[in-house]
């Protein structure tokens, strides 16, 4: 198809900065496909239509300042000098409608609704094993798959408390997930900081615009955890974190003072027949609830990775003797397991009778011969991903592999046929972008954060992550992805 | 309600800035001192501060301003160089972010990038008062923010008893080292405003003493005044005090070893005589004062971070 460039009739003459915009094929955030900005995305035209590049350029100084001296940075693995980056940063708010949003509120709330009464389920008695509408060899095999969790009463059943759901927005403008993240989703402390920031370097842009606050998100994930309180009449809160060599600290800190808790690491913590207490300067205080940022695996040496130094040693029996909480649940990653997800629509019809709201991407499963048969004859099409992994390694981009990739994911999907799914690549839609000195479209996803307590609440936006380097559908911070301000406006 | 660890950290936050700021302020008396001397002549004269900075060995040749400068201002290898202890308190600060306001980390996060972009731009070595202020400057603009938007519970009191501490000990230490009997070093003149600037006390002392210098009077001012906040007496009494609120807030009761050890310090300060001091053994009496600093230390550790779990477990 060829490439038509923006030159919107009713906006004469075109500045400079969109110079380099193509549309094509996907779906564009900020332009129709007759090149006129969406009616929502007109106040952004013009403000940008009016700025000249040294003044955005300008704005994104200040903005990349402002991220340093905050330290809002990340540690990048393997740097052995561990040293601080800052996540990069793209000034251009991506926007989103009240009707968009509401659509995606009712789809992102049926989904978690299900995911949790699909895990209360499999640890339980497991109807939907028995009734075969999931495979209970697929569960079984399933690298996150917690049997330590089996028959173990979770308060509440509430199993995740907080998702970050990735979603897309595919060629016809839907949103379709791609991606449930149900063990430990960080990045919600960008989306705050985004904000601020962008509000701080383009304060007249944002009141042109009604955008919906997201600033309680700290309030709304104390109150999700009190669903796990006991009833205690001051139950003491904390956040896990591995601690400070890990790349999301900030946010682990950052949401420990949003929420006025206390920050703790494994070595803070210990257990004593059955409970846990953290070691304060008054003596031992009993916790009751822990949000951790720390993967199941290292939660407990004696449960789990023996070499784990970031847990707390007895802190499984601890649960399971119903004497603290856990946020989320040890074994949710079970339901983000990329081949159960293919199962997910499933699992909601199969618990609420209703139609899934949010589609899923088509997914192939290599676990079954069929499936196995076409992804092997369209390697140079599909997206294969390894099931267990995240943050966007073990995986295979189709169009933009080379011949040695695809002989070696062939090898690998034949020898661990589970342990793969492959999808369709997606034309991610795009979004405009402040890059050099002009205005260039780039691949964006958005991360809602869902938060499942006595009801669900999700803070009006998200973290859109940005594939800044130009064609890239790679969003992740590891693999050079940033991200962008989210607008949800009002209605 | 606090934890031990945070406790640790904050603690440190306020020794190591306080060490930043101390260090920075002796290398730049000392740079100004040497100021149109030559190499070798009075006032020309690194040992005293190396000494003053307990440097075991000396980090750059002396006849070479700008690299020994480079080595105690920059060098992170060097654990007593002004970096050093910038890095450590930011480090500190860090692992604390929740348990301080988010304008005391931007402060220390900006003296830290700061010091980085100057050694960086590399035009330093033609002012280095200019750099050493920046340091002096950064530490008391954080002071000023800490007790602006930090509550004065037991958090903050960690950091009083951090920074009072190392300051009784670092200004102990330097007055120790110009009283030492049979010290070759020269006392005259220069060195005694030096000693007065390294303390920011020439001023201070003047408006109490007139500008007649006198070795006596120099030490009663920088060990016995209660109120030039850079006395060790001074200083005791605000390691005790901090010290007495903790034991309230944590419920310990009062008359815990560390405060009780804190408060023999600050009356003995309180209740000394200038006189009796020097012309006993006044070296042994200043060493006596890093032994109780040393001893406060502990008991703190030994109340507050490092008690035995079986002592605090339920019965």
């Amino acid at each position: 198809m060829a490439l038509a460039a923006v030159s919107p009739s009713s906006l004469a003459p075109f500045s400079a900065l969109f110079s380099g915009y193509g549309l094509d094929q996907p779906f564009d955030e900020m332009f129709e496909s007759n090149g006129r900005p969406h009616p929502h995305c007109r106040p952004l035209f013009e403000e940008l239509h009016a700025a000249s590049p040294a003044d955005l350029r300008q704005r994104q100084v200040e903005a990349d300042k402002a991220f340093l001296t905050q330290g809002i940075t990340f540690t990048v693995y393997g740097d052995a000098q561990g040293t601080e980056r800052i996540f990069p940063f793209d000034l251009l708010p991506r926007v989103i409608t009240a009707q968009e949003w509401c659509s995606l509120e009712r789809g992102l709330t049926q989904r978690l609704t299900a995911i949790n009464l699909f895990l209360k389920d499999v640890y339980h008695e497991g109807r939907i094993l028995a009734e075969g509408v999931v495979p209970r060899e697929l569960v079984q095999s399933c690298r996150h798959y917690r049997r330590e969790m089996r028959g173990v009463h979770v308060h509440g059943d509430i199993y995740v408390s907080v998702a970050g759901t990735d979603l897309v927005r595919t060629e016809d403008g839907q949103f379709v997930v791609l991606e449930d993240n149900l063990r430990v989703p960080s990045g919600v402390s960008y989306m705050l900081a985004n904000r601020e920031v962008t509000k701080r370097v383009l304060p007249a842009l944002f009141d042109r615009y009604r955008v919906r606050p997201i600033a309680h998100y700290g309030q709304a994930l104390l109150s999700t955890l009190r669903a796990l309180a006991p009833n205690v009449s001051d139950p003491t809160f904390v956040v896990l974190t591995p601690g400070v060599g890990n790349s999301a600290y900030f946010e682990h800190a950052f949401l420990a003072r949003e929420m006025g808790i206390a920050l703790v690491e494994g070595r803070d913590l210990l257990v004593h027949d059955n409970v846990v207490y953290m070691r304060t300067t008054a003596g031992l205080r009993r916790v009751d609830v822990i949000y951790r940022r720390v993967d199941d695996d290292f939660l407990d040496p004696l449960a789990f990775r023996p070499d784990s130094h970031l847990g707390v040693a007895g802190l499984l029996n601890a649960y399971r003797a119903g004497n603290v909480s856990i946020a989320n649940a040890i074994g949710t990653g079970l339901a983000d397991d990329k081949a159960l997800y293919a199962f997910i629509p499933a699992i909601i019809r199969f618990y609420l009778s209703e139609e899934p709201i949010l589609s899923n991407v088509e997914t192939y499963l290599t676990a079954n011969r069929s499936d196995r048969q076409y992804v092997l004859e369209h390697l140079d099409t599909l997206v294969v991903k390894a099931v267990g992994e995240s943050g966007g390694y073990g995986m295979l981009i189709g169009p933009h592999s080379t011949a040695v990739e695809r002989a070696d994911f062939r090898t690998k999907i034949l020898s661990d046929p589970r342990n793969f799914i492959a999808q369709p690549t997606l034309a991610l839609s795009r979004a405009p972008c402040f890059v050099g000195e002009r205005i260039e479209p780039r691949h964006v996803d958005l991360r809602p954060y869902v938060l499942y307590g006595d009801r669900v609440t999700i803070v009006p936006g998200g973290l859109t992550r940005v594939a800044l380097r130009k064609g890239s559908l790679v969003v992740n911070s590891s693999q050079g992805g940033g991200s962008k301000d989210t607008w949800v406006l009002e209605d | 309600m606090l934890l031990s660890r945070v406790a640790d950290s904050l603690y440190w936050i306020g020794r190591y800035l306080e060490r930043a700021e101390h260090t920075a302020r002796l290398i730049d008396v000392r740079l100004d001192l040497g100021l149109g001397r030559r190499l070798g002549t009075d006032g020309w004269d690194f040992d005293r501060l190396y000494a003053a900075l307990r440097l075991p060995t000396v980090p750059a040749p002396a006849d070479d301003p700008a690299s020994l400068v480079d080595a105690l201002v920059f060098d992170g290898s060097h654990r007593s160089s002004v970096a050093s202890s910038v890095t450590a308190a930011r480090e500190n600060a860090r692992q604390v972010r929740e348990a301080i306001s988010s304008d005391m980390w931007e402060q220390i996060n900006a003296l830290f990038l700061r010091l980085k972009e100057v050694r960086a731009e590399g035009t330093w070595s033609a002012r280095p008062h200019h750099v050493l202020r920046l340091v002096v400057d950064g530490v008391h603009l954080f002071e000023g923010v800490t007790d602006a938007t930090m509550g004065h519970g037991e958090g903050w009191q960690y950091l009083q008893v951090g920074r009072y501490l190392e300051r009784a000990d670092a200004t102990s230490t330097l007055v120790d080292l110009h009283f030492r009997p049979g010290s070759t070093l020269p006392a005259n003149h220069v060195e005694w405003v030096g000693l007065l600037r390294s303390c920011s006390a020439l001023e201070a002392y003047c408006r109490c003493y007139t500008a007649d210098l006198r070795p006596e009077r120099i030490a009663e001012f920088l060990l016995l005044n209660p109120e030039f906040p850079r006395s060790v007496r001074f200083a005791a009494a605000r390691v005790e005090s901090a010290l007495r609120t903790i034991a309230q807030l944590t419920s310990r009761g009062t008359g815990g070893r560390a405060e009780r050890l804190a408060g023999r310090l600050h009356a003995s300060l309180g209740y000394g005589q200038v006189d009796e001091i020097l012309s006993e053994d006044p070296h042994a009496y200043l060493d006596g004062i890093g032994r109780s600093c040393t001893q406060i230390h502990a008991a703190a550790y030994q109340s507050y971070v490092n008690y035995p779990i079986e002592s605090a477990l339920p019965a």
